[in-house]
């Protein structure tokens, strides 16, 4: 059985599945029921500075887009950080640390960025017993318009300084959680490591109207006739967080450093497909939302079985192992050829990878063979460019065979080039680099 | 409740077992079933279930309206080629046509429900009257339709679309043809049939006149000397006999009769039915007439085909829904003989049957089920008079492609013609290509004899 205990900046836990901070950790009911389905370790909802707590909407706080059948494909909050009082929480986090030792539980935290809000508060968090704290830099709406969340994930420098404050005033490892809502996912990265933080986490919420009302030509959710943005969460969002974390695990400049990976982790799929670029352990909130706090044990499982079957041991065999294979599309092999197989046996004959083609793309399939329906690629046309693959409905029915050295590319009516060969030294490429005479 | 006395009689049953047997088939899909079932349709290219469809309707386009919330959007793609839509998503033998194309039988075994969703749609659109043609500016060009059946119906809408006035011949009491006294009870709820006729007729321009009969009140010749067109879809009025002895005792009944004496009862306690009852015959009629017996309480229905299963008109998904209703159906026998007893039927005798040198022939081995009742369904007959030297085809009326008879002017469709494969969606198809034809036709005649100077 493969070993899925894990280790992030000195936090164990049995499994590298951690609730993020969200509803689903907001007091120790929840979280108690989340231990014993089996989660590894939650981030309780973040925490503000004592005083009268935030209040929330009474109406809808969240909107969603669906695929088939009404999956919950992507969603959308506009809840703010926790309504109940500090101290509550902070009594529960200890009750529940000491209930569940083996687990991990972070504290998730977001004041004024001033250095006595964060010098109060942090001494109260370590007092709980909680393993670690991250640092709330995300949010992308409401506590953004009162400068703290994503507008402070939005400023290196402010990031720089607050973790700063928090690596001088406790002894806990931080966890700085970044926003996606920013150009370039490096620069605050870059500044966190460079205020001393343990590990980043990504991504936080994407800024989203998720949909429209048409009848009262209000965003959603409305609240009494208006709307506003909101953060985007779920599968939908899990691309852009793959990316952002790839970026940060091949950037010399963060190169090594710890991430947390977050965005639309749903199944033991998509962890393991964090972990290989460069993750050392995921948060998970929507799966959990939509579908319950069970879904960890098909997680759990489905990593181990994965795990086993290819001869994965730890999740050291598997975290970043996808990182050096991420480049730029300058590093692409472009003497690389290949070509779309249609699997006839396989074929259902819904004719879709002919239309997108025929329409959108190379004119590469047939729709009609000897006056027969029969869809199959045109290799002198086919560019190999894995649209049809991805609009087939069957499993594997199509699939991209890459062309062996030599073999004659019908299209260009060239063998292909055994050699590697990118844009950087193409012919076409005004910039190209010369080698030297 | 109910009797088992053996006979003919009616209520066997309770009454409210008649309401539930009664009821309909496959009710309506609900909004969320609808959703459910259109999310499954991969919106095929050049989709092979629209090639299926003898009417043409744009299948994936119409799936695609209901998955997206569109549902009059929808109904409007079905009626566009197919006015009576509503009436053949209920009768449609969709599992030899729409559906066997289906890519996903293929995929799994399990068609998307393109009939059901069909009548979601048009069930939405005629619930909330929506009406989506108008006529063209009156032509003054008028057509006669002989038979308000599914063909006559499709030909008069078109043509009324069109501008032209149309008055349509109907022998019967009511408007609607098979799909009023043709069709198994529990596959038209709520008068479905008239209410369609109704929808249709709300075009304008179109007027029935009913209880005249081709042959007996009026001649082909009177309406080509008045009318500028004539469309012949009456259908089939003749029931082919079994060519055995004793078929004209009391108890030996036409299936159609039955089919429309029940579909016209309200009361179908008023229907009565045989303690045993054999249907001859292995077509849908057969099938509707079989079930039917069995639900108006008789204790044994068999169906009695004289060649095999693979042979059977009725489909199979009609062959499953008669053995569900326990009707027992056997193969391989044909009528010999009605037996008496007291002047009323007691039994049939029958044949074993064999294909010998390609040819079906009696074993000379026999039988005899006992039976109070016994429904003939054997196929119908092209039966038509006052027709004059209108040419036929193998007993029905001979068309070229688009309808057109021998006979200048006078176009046909449906079951009185060759061509007809017997079923409502065909019959419509030939009804409205038929009226674009006349439409060209008249079209043409309307230009002026010199288009340029």
């Amino acid at each position: 059985m493969a070993d899925l205990r894990n280790t992030f900046v000195g936090i164990k836990s049995p499994n590298p599945f951690w609730l993020a901070s969200a509803p689903p950790t907001d007091k120790a009911y929840n979280v108690e029921r989340a231990f014993k389905a089996g989660w590894g370790g939650v981030v309780w909802k973040t925490l503000g500075e004592e005083g009268p707590p935030v209040v929330n909407v009474n109406g809808p706080r969240y909107g969603a887009i669906w695929g088939a059948d009404r999956r919950l494909l992507g969603l959308n909050n506009i809840e703010l950080i926790t309504d109940r009082d500090l101290y509550t929480n902070l009594r529960e986090m200890k009750q529940v640390k000491m209930n569940w030792p083996d687990r991990a539980l972070i504290a998730s935290i977001m004041v004024p960025c001033e250095e006595e809000s964060w010098k109060a508060i942090l001494p109260l968090v370590e007092e709980t017993g909680a393993d670690g704290i991250e640092l709330n830099f995300g949010c992308p709406h409401g506590m953004s318009e009162r400068g703290m969340g994503a507008a402070v994930g939005q400023v290196p420098e402010y990031i720089e300084m607050v973790v700063r404050w928090c690596k001088q005033y406790t002894r806990m490892p931080v966890i700085t959680k970044l926003t996606p809502n920013i150009t370039d996912i490096r620069k605050p990265a870059r500044a966190a490591k460079a205020g001393g933080t343990d590990a980043v986490s990504l991504i936080n919420t994407i800024n989203s109207i998720v949909s429209v009302d048409l009848d009262n030509f209000a965003p959603n959710p409305t609240v009494g006739g208006k709307g506003t943005h909101g953060g985007y969460c779920g599968p939908a969002v899990k691309p852009i967080a793959l990316n952002m974390v790839a970026e940060i695990a091949r950037d010399p400049e963060t190169y090594g450093l710890p991430i947390s990976g977050i965005g639309g982790i749903t199944t033991w799929h998509d962890a393991a497909e964090f972990l290989a670029l460069g993750a050392g352990n995921v948060q998970v909130c929507t799966a959990a939302m939509t579908y319950g706090f069970k879904i960890v044990q098909e997680m759990i499982t489905g990593l181990s079985s994965w795990m086993d079957a290819k001869g994965h041991r730890s999740l050291d065999d598997i975290i970043a192992r996808a990182v050096p294979n991420v480049t730029d599309w300058q590093y692409l092999n472009l003497n690389y050829i290949a070509k779309a197989r249609i699997d006839q046996d396989a074929c259902i004959k819904c004719g879709r990878c002919h239309i997108a083609c025929e329409d959108t793309s190379h004119q590469a399939i047939t729709q009609f063979v000897d006056g027969i329906r029969h869809f199959e690629v045109m290799e002198d046309e086919c560019v190999g460019c894995n649209l049809c693959v991805n609009v087939c409905p069957v499993e594997n029915c199509i699939t991209m065979v890459g062309l062996e050295p030599g073999v004659l590319d019908q299209r260009t009516g060239k063998p292909v080039d055994p050699n590697y060969a990118n844009w950087t030294t193409h012919p076409n490429n005004p910039m190209a680099k010369q080698a030297a005479e | 409740m109910g009797t088992t006395q053996s006979g003919i009689h009616r209520g066997r049953l309770a009454p409210t077992e008649y309401e539930t047997n009664f009821s309909d088939l496959h009710p309506r899909l609900d909004d969320h079933e609808a959703l459910v079932a259109a999310d499954r349709c991969y919106f095929c290219h050049d989709a092979p279930c629209m090639t299926a469809c003898p009417t043409s309707i744009d299948i994936p386009l119409f799936i695609r309206q209901i998955s997206t919330g569109n549902p009059i959007g929808s109904a409007k793609t079905i009626f566009d080629q197919n006015i009576l839509g509503g009436m053949c998503a209920r009768v449609c033998p969709t599992e030899t046509l729409c559906e066997q194309a289906c890519v996903r039988n293929t995929a799994e075994h399990r068609p998307v429900e393109i009939g059901r969703l069909q009548r979601y749609a048009t069930d939405v659109a005629m619930t909330e009257n929506k009406h989506f043609y108008e006529r063209a500016a009156r032509t003054g060009k008028a057509v006669a339709v002989v038979g308000a059946g599914p063909a006559g119906l499709a030909c008069a809408h078109r043509l009324a679309m069109n501008g032209h006035d149309v008055v349509i011949f109907e022998a019967r009491e009511k408007a609607g043809g098979l799909n009023e006294y043709g069709i198994a009870t529990y596959k038209a709820v709520d008068d479905f049939a008239q209410a369609e006729v109704d929808y249709v007729l709300s075009i304008g321009g179109i007027e029935v006149k009913n209880g005249l009969k081709l042959g007996r009140d009026f001649t082909l010749a009177d309406l080509t000397a008045n009318f500028d067109a004539v469309f012949l879809g009456m259908g089939l009025a003749g029931v082919n006999a079994l060519g055995a002895e004793g078929e004209n005792l009391p108890g030996v009944v036409d299936a159609v009769d039955f089919i429309a004496e029940l579909r016209q009862a309200t009361d179908k306690a008023t229907i009565p039915v045989g303690r045993r009852v054999v249907v001859i015959g292995g077509g849908m009629t057969a099938i509707d007439a079989a079930v039917q017996a069995k639900l108006l309480g008789a204790e044994e229905v068999t169906i009695c085909y004289r060649r095999g299963k693979e042979h059977m008109n009725a489909s199979e998904f009609e062959q499953d829904l008669a053995t569900s209703k326990g009707v027992m159906i056997r193969h391989w026998l044909q009528p010999k003989r009605v037996i008496a007893r007291d002047g009323h039927v007691a039994g049939i005798e029958v044949e074993y049957t064999e294909m010998r040198d390609g040819k079906l022939t009696g074993t000379g081995e026999t039988g005899v089920l006992a039976a109070d009742q016994i429904f003939k369904a054997i196929g119908q007959t092209f039966e038509a008079g006052g027709l004059g030297s209108l040419a036929m085809a193998g007993n029905r009326i001979a068309i070229d492609a688009e309808g057109r008879t021998s006979i200048a002017n006078v176009w046909a469709g449906g079951d009185c013609v060759k061509a007809g494969e017997d079923l409502t969606v065909t019959s419509v198809a030939q009804g409205r290509d038929a009226a674009d034809s006349i439409n060209r036709m008249l079209a043409a005649g309307a230009q002026p004899a010199v288009a340029v100077a």
